[in-house]
């Protein structure tokens, strides 16, 4: 797979193909696999994706500690907001859903991360269904996502304790980003600068889980990813640039997560986790779950 | 090389890609130890395992993959209760391994019938695993294809010897790794292969006057 967008995005644009169309047939070409498998295996994840859309509108999953869980549910059934009505709401509402059946142990993709499952989905899908687009787009769409993925993998990093939540929700936003930037008739181009767009909006992003645990702030922190998706889309479609190449925003990402203190990766000894509330709903909840059982 | 598929992927139950996902793949490789579900098990965590274990199922996940039960089983969650329901013993207890031994490391003691192993495996991100030790031999297990792990004599063509057992059963060896630590000291052996090699295979390796003792470690990842 491609170890640079640049590089990525100038071969496509020189054969007149999507980055889709690119991707999957360098995969096939790695993998020594058909092409048809590739999708069919996409496919696969685009549909245990919808799936955990769907099941986490219904609303009735918690975590284990009880503190994520029905907020998915609430952007469906509550009060209206100035958004209400528009795609960008039900992108948000579908982020909560798949992570709220990630922290309650529900069947999700790993995309690029358990941690970080949410934004992919919510921006793929929420989109697709806001604007008629066929399946077989989003399925392109996710190759387009595992491309910018692979890039980050060997650039930079996709661990949050490695490379803090700007690892994890945050590239899965510039996954998120240049996927559907493509999916909408954007050019490879296009799609690179909507990744750079929401890779920097996320740079610094640190990963302080209350506990350790996949469920606070993280469960949130997708949503707000997917915002800055959203945010990175209308931008790049617009004809927005960005004057860093995108291959140096990941690298600065990369180099941000090597500098990040350790209690910001992962470790639960600083940010959110470490203030006096997130310590104290540690304690109470988190480590004694079983006790409360 | 980075595959679209491990970007994309792997449908796992939730929370944690390391502590869901990597703990059922590491009770998978310990249930091959004694070739079916255990009767009995000690399950010793050590660090991030031991420490935030419970919230992210990590005790769920190993049970599940000592029962059978693969990451994107939803039966995953309700895995403490099955075990119940089955009358298996399986124990956890929290330990302090080496000092440098992996943050999510777990030592998982398995029996069956009269086999007991003891195996040592760690849960490296991303779903990724690492099986370090097998009854006190070290071992470089990661269970991303079939491997037959072996300790033998070292004596000349064993490795010709196992490969014509393998090549024979119609294996194809995709990697082997050859090691020992002395000059006619023990010789460990992992050959990892495209297919599942039958337990005939494995018997057959075992029978050799000269291995001391050979498994068979299943395709763990996605």
């Amino acid at each position: 797979m491609y170890k640079s967008l640049a590089d990525a995005i100038a071969d496509a644009e020189a054969r007149g193909i999507t980055l889709s169309k690119l991707a999957l047939e360098t995969e096939a070409r790695d993998q020594g696999r058909p092409v048809e498998e590739i999708r069919d295996a996409l496919r696969r994840a685009l549909h245990v994706m919808q799936g955990a859309v769907d099941r986490g509108m219904e609303g009735d999953l918690f975590s284990a500690s009880g503190l994520v869980g029905g907020d998915a549910a609430k952007m469906r059934t509550g009060p209206d907001g100035p958004l209400a009505g528009t795609p960008f709401r039900d992108v948000l509402a579908r982020a909560l859903a798949v992570q709220e059946v990630n922290a309650a142990m529900g069947v999700i993709v790993a995309a690029p991360t358990a941690g970080g499952a949410g934004v992919l989905p919510a921006v793929l899908t929420g989109l697709a269904a806001a604007k008629g687009i066929s399946e077989d787009h989003v399925v392109d769409a996710l190759a387009t996502a595992g491309l910018i993925g692979a890039v980050v993998a060997e650039r930079a990093s996709l661990s949050g304790a490695e490379g803090g939540c700007q690892a994890e929700t945050g590239a899965a936003a510039g996954m998120a980003a240049g996927a559907a930037t493509e999916m909408l008739g954007g050019t490879p181009s296009q799609v690179g600068h909507a990744t750079a767009l929401a890779q920097q909006g996320t740079l610094g992003l640190v990963c302080d889980p209350l506990g350790g645990l996949v469920e606070l702030p993280c469960v949130f922190r997708n949503a707000t990813g997917a915002a800055i998706a959203l945010a990175a889309i209308e931008m790049a479609m617009a004809g927005v640039t960005f004057a860093i190449p995108v291959d140096e925003v990941i690298d600065t990402m990369g180099e941000i997560g090597k500098n990040m203190d350790v209690r910001y990766r992962e470790t639960a000894g600083g940010g959110l986790a470490a203030t006096p509330t997130g310590r104290r709903l540690a304690k109470e909840r988190l480590y004694d779950i079983k006790r409360r059982a | 090389m980075v595959s679209l598929l491990d970007i994309i992927g792997p449908v796992m139950v939730g929370p944690s890609s390391s502590h869901t996902a990597g703990a059922c793949r590491l009770g998978l490789l310990a249930r091959c130890l004694v070739g079916d579900t255990p009767d009995r098990a000690l399950l010793e965590l050590h660090g991030s395992f031991a420490r935030t274990g419970e919230g992210h199922g990590t005790d769920k996940a190993l049970v599940g993959g000592l029962m059978g039960f693969r990451p994107d089983d939803e039966r995953l969650r309700t895995a403490l209760e099955i075990m119940e329901a089955e009358g298996l013993d399986y124990r956890f207890e929290k330990t302090t391994l080496n000092e440098d031994s992996h943050p999510n490391t777990v030592r998982i003691t398995v029996e069956r019938g009269d086999r007991k192993s003891v195996m040592v495996g760690s849960s490296l991100g991303a779903g990724r695993v690492l099986v370090t030790e097998i009854d006190g031999y070290p071992v470089n297990v990661t269970g991303n294809l079939h491997t037959i792990v072996l300790v033998a004599e070292d004596v000349k063509g064993s490795v010709a010897r196992i490969a014509t057992i393998l090549s024979d059963a119609d294996l194809n060896i995709a990697t082997l790794r050859l090691s020992r630590k002395e000059r006619g000291g023990d010789a460990f052996m992992v050959f990892e292969v495209d297919e599942k090699p039958s337990e005939a295979v494995r018997d057959q390796i075992r029978g050799l006057s000269w291995v001391k003792w050979a498994f068979r470690l299943d395709k763990v990842s996605a």
